[in-house]
Order: C-alpha cells, then structure tokens, then sequence
C-alpha cells in the first residue's frame, strides 16, 4: 500500500509522466507476450521445414510463413526474448563495469582517472561495429551468451562517463564534507555517502545500455556473425536478407520482426525520457 | 593564432592519433589473443564454407607466416605489422587473388564517404533547423505535432528503416532502383549520365540515413534550445528591443548549436555503424559491402582492412569536426 500511494503522490507531482507509463507498458506488453506466447504456439514450428513455406497470414498462420517453412509468429515469440536477454545481459555487464571503471575514476584521481578517461572517451568514438566484427569474427561458435559478452566488452564507457562525473560532484558536496569531519573513511564514504546517491544515474544508464546493446547485437546479426542455429528478432531479419524476401514481396517476413524492434526501441526510449523527469523532478518546472 | 588555440588543436591532434594507434592495436591484438592461430582458423573456416576461392591458400599462407614471422615474438610482429602498414601494404584478398586489399579499400572508399558525409550533413542541417523552431515559443502547432514522429524515427534503427523504404519505393512504387551504386550495365565515365545514375541509386540509402538521424538532431536541437532561451543574455537581447528573428538567429542557434556540434563528434561513430549496415541492405558499393562480402567469405585480410580503414576515416571526420569547433565558439579562439 506504501508503494501505491507513494506512486499516486508522485504521478500527482508530475513526477510520473504520460511518457515514463507509455514507455514501461509498451515493455511490459513485449515482456508479456514473451512469457505467455509459448503457451499458445508449438516450439516445434519454429523448425525449417516444419510447415508450409511462403504462405501469407492467414488463420491457420497468422503472420505466415517464411521460404525455409517455419511459422513467424513462433519465431517471434521465440526469438524476442532471445534479444531481450542479449541486450539485458550486455547492460548488466556494462552498467557494472562501467560503474566499477567510474567509481575508480571518480575517487582515486590521478593517473587512475587520466588512463580510464582517455580510454573511455577514444572508444566511444570508434564505431562500435568495426571493433566487434572483428571480436565476433573471431569466435568459433557463436551463442547468445557469448554475443552478449561480445557486445559488453563495449558497452561500459557512457556510464563510466556519467558515474566519474557525479562523483566528482557530489564528493564536493556539504553533506559528503560532514562526513568527512565525523571521521568516516574513504571507503565508508564511498559506499555509504557517495553510491546511493548514483542510483538514479545508474538506472537511465542502464536504459540506454540495453538499448545499444541491442542495437549492436542486431547490427552484427543483420551482417551474419550472430548465432545462426538460435532463434532471435536479428537473425531473423538476417534470414529474410538471404532470401531477398524484400524484392520477392513477402512483407510478412521481415515487417512483423522491424515491428517488434521498433516498439522495444520506442519502449527503452521514452521509458529513459521519463525516467529523466521521475529522477531530477527540476526539469518539470523548466517545460 | 593564439597560445590557447594551439593548444587546442595540438591536442584535438593528439586524440586523432591515439584513436588510430588503438584501432591499429586492437586489430593487430585481438586475434591473437583469442585461442588459435588467426590465419589458421580464417582457412579452416574458409575451407569448411566451401567458399568460392581462387587461390591456393595453404600458398598464401605460408608466404604469410614467413612474411609475418609469426613464431617470433609479438612485439617483433607488432613493429612489422606497423611497417607494412606504412606501406600501404594490408595483404591480398582469398576470394580475389591477387587483388590487394589497398586496392579494394581504395574503391569503396569514395562511395562510403560520399553516402556519409552528404546524409549526415543533410541530417544534422534539417534536424537542427526544426529542433530549433520546436524549441521556440512561437512556433506553430504544425510543426510541433511533428515531435512524435521523430521520436518514432528516431528509435527505428536506420538499416531498418532501409528496408521499409526498399519495399516501398522499389518492389510496389517502383520509382527508385532497389540496390546497387549504378546500373550495372553502365560504364562509369564522367558525363551527365553517370551522375544521375549515381544520384538515383543513392537517394534511397541517402534518405535512410537521413530520416533515421533527423530525429535525434532536431531532439537534442529543441532541448539545447529550451535552455539556451532562459539565458539572461537572451532576456538582454529581447529588453534592448532587437527583433524576434535576430534574438532567434543569433543569441539563441549560434549558442545551441555548440553543443550539437560537440554532439556530431560523440555520434559519429553510431552513424557509421549504421551507414555501414545501410550500404549491406542496399548492396551500395561501399566499405560496409565490401565487409559483408569479406565476411560471408571469410576473407581474413579484408575484413581487418575495412575495419581499419572505418576507425582512420572516423578519427579523420572527428578530426574535421574539431577544426570546424574554434570557427562557432569565439572563446576557444581568444
């Protein structure tokens, strides 16, 4: 009941927006359709071959058919959650290390934070493609774990950047110099004084790292080095390609799955927007 | 020129250097480090595709190992690995021996360049423009009611977008050619001809990358905007009674246009990744085609080539971006 009212006081404040609820529903919508999709369909016509192929929607398939004759509503509901968890795994690793290189940076100064800045700020830059082309054309047999992992190795300098950042703010802050009289140590006033004050940062770093884990992961999957034996949005899309299922006109193929890719987009995008507003509630008197 | 800018350039000089070194490491690094001998597992791989391949490659690669000493020490490999490159020299293509991969890279370039440099101009121009009129108070509803749609492009990965515009300007309208950089029976020569075939098959690549980026300019444009406008010196200008326009053009875009500016440089590297995947969806002659032929045929040396050259023509533009910085912000230059 806490929650509840805590939620209703927030979302009279404005604190909650229209953008925060649209963006979360449309990701609790896709989440949905993941977790009870399967009850619905049978996994097994997510095979080559297990149905008809090139067949367009119709009852007895809803989304049709793709020319190696597997059902495309199963390979949607299969294939989303495999995404999913590739995006959700690169940005837990990402956000972690990303606050680890950070909190580094940020308290001990110095050399420390010279080497991981400079490093930091030249590989955003990069085209991150490039770096894991070569990363993923390296691996010898290619799972969804490890395109996850592939894709972390550069997923942690935006929040390095943001968490070095507010460290080295709020360490000048009044309250973190109160501790500092009261004798507490660097470490506590690390864990106690400075951290809990990052979460919101670490929270929207987290949007926006999935979010480009994401787009990497599909990025190298549409060029062919993802795990082609798995089911995902990517490879699917990888698939229709090989087949010029474009020119050939069977739209059901490759629509549904943009479809798809595009609302959890939308959904992280405007959930990040929203978030802003929830987190730094100064920002609503400003628009 | 001053001390100040100077040393700014020396140091915007020193970045473009470093991205470089980096790139050239983890080229040379990274198939090292992972277990196997690259060369090894690039013709096992090659070998079990059942690729098309013209050459014999256990001749190639034993010339590769004598010519790289690969049971030397690394370091040793290292400095060789930056002579050759010195040298232009980035090794011979499996799929088309003996064609170089300079060579290779040196075809595709131009097309790679062209399709980026103009889309993101367009981009960057158009969305910063529009950014800048939502940011404004007295903007009309019209162009305000345009804010979702850009969210929605904006979220729409650009390759993507690529396809929806393939199927509908080229398989049901059928106006614009669906892939290619011209038509293939064309014989490529400078005359009118060539040039507007050029043009027709890069307005649907052009126009991919531009929707998909239009967005994200004119978003970060409206909000720069929006805080650009509560500056005093803005309340200043508008009390010294100077008109609307003049407020609009030069206190309030020149001073939000900085940041989109410093933005361009942090961008870049994602509009290139995604430029790249453009050019596979349309077939586009450029370094993103020539990556996805070199992949699909395991062909080792062009592969690192193009990623070379796509982390070297990336610093170049940040590079460009940064020199472009001193002209718009006057205080660097003092």
């Amino acid at each position: 009941m806490r929650v509840l009212s805590g939620f209703r006081r927030s979302h009279t404040q404005g604190r909650i927006s229209g953008t925060l609820i649209l963006g979360v529903s449309i990701l609790l919508v896709i989440v949905l359709c993941s977790v009870i999709g399967p009850f619905f369909v049978n996994p097994h016509n997510a095979h080559v071959g297990a149905v008809q192929p090139r067949r367009p929607p119709s009852a007895q398939f809803l989304l049709g058919t793709d020319s190696q004759g597997r059902d495309m509503l199963t390979l949607l509901i299969y294939g989303t959650p495999n995404t999913m968890k590739m995006g959700l795994i690169a940005g837990f690793i990402g956000v972690g290390l990303g606050l680890f290189f950070g909190l580094l940076a940020g308290s001990f100064g110095g050399i420390v934070d010279a080497m991981i800045r400079i490093l930091a700020d030249a590989l955003l830059t990069l085209p991150a493609i490039a770096i894991l082309v070569i990363i993923a054309g390296n691996v010898g047999h290619m799972t969804t774990n490890i395109m996850a992992l592939v894709v972390a190795s550069l997923s942690w300098m935006f929040t390095t950047r943001t968490i070095r950042a507010q460290v080295l703010t709020i360490r000048e802050r009044s309250y973190v110099e109160v501790a500092r009289v009261n004798g507490e140590s660097a470490f506590e006033i690390l864990f106690k004084e400075i951290t809990p004050n990052l979460l919101p940062f670490i929270v929207a770093s987290f949007v926006g790292t999935v979010g480009s884990a994401i787009l990497a992961v599909i990025g190298l999957e549409a060029l062919g080095l993802g795990a082609l034996e798995e089911t995902t949005l990517g490879n699917t899309i990888y698939w229709s390609q090989q087949s010029a299922a474009v020119l050939r006109g069977y739209w059901w193929w490759w629509g549904p799955p943009i479809v798809v890719i595009a609302l959890i987009f939308l959904g992280l995008f405007l959930t990040s927007i929203g978030f802003d507003r929830f987190a730094n509630p100064k920002l609503i008197r400003r628009t | 020129m001053s001390r100040e800018l100077a040393g700014y350039l020396l140091g915007r000089f020193g970045q473009l250097l470093l991205i470089v070194f980096i790139a050239v490491s983890v080229n040379f690094l990274i198939p090292r480090l992972l277990p196997g001998d690259p060369v090894q597992t690039a013709i096992a791989k090659l070998q079990a595709s059942g690729a098309q391949q013209s050459v014999d490659v256990q001749t190639v690669m034993n010339s590769y190992r004598a010519k790289y000493g690969l049971d030397q020490p690394m370091i040793v490999q290292y400095l060789n690995y930056w002579r050759d490159l010195f040298r232009l020299d980035l090794g011979v293509s499996f799929a088309n021996f003996p064609e170089t991969v300079t060579t290779k890279l040196a075809n595709a370039l131009p097309w790679s360049i062209g399709l980026l440099a103009v889309a993101t101009l367009i981009a960057f121009t158009v969305g910063s423009i529009l950014g800048a009129l939502l940011g404004w108070p007295g903007t009309g509803r019209g162009i305000r009611a345009l804010v979702p749609g850009l969210m929605i492009l904006t979220s729409i990965p650009f390759y993507l977008l690529a396809i929806i515009l393939i199927y509908l300007f080229a398989v049901i309208w059928k106006i614009l050619p669906p892939a290619g950089g011209m038509d293939t029976t064309r014989i490529a020569r400078l005359d009118w001809g060539t040039v507007l075939d050029v043009l027709r098959h890069a307005l649907l690549p052009l126009l991919a990358i531009v929707l998909g980026n239009v967005g994200f300019w004119a978003l970060g444009m409206r909000s720069q905007m929006v805080s650009v406008l509560g500056e005093d010196y803005i309340t200043f200008a508008e009390a010294k009674g100077l008109s609307p326009w003049r407020v609009f053009f030069w206190y309030g875009i020149r001073n939000a246009l900085l940041s989109q500016v410093t933005a361009l440089a942090l961008a870049m590297g994602s509009v290139m990744s995604g430029a790249v995947l453009v050019e596979v969806i349309f077939n586009y002659p450029g370094l993103g085609s020539l990556l996805y032929v070199a992949i699909r045929g395991q062909d080792y040396f062009v592969i690192q080539g193009v990623v070379l050259m796509l982390i070297v023509a990336l610093a170049v533009l940040l590079f460009i971006v940064d020199l472009i910085y001193p002209l718009l912000d006057p205080r660097i230059r003092r």
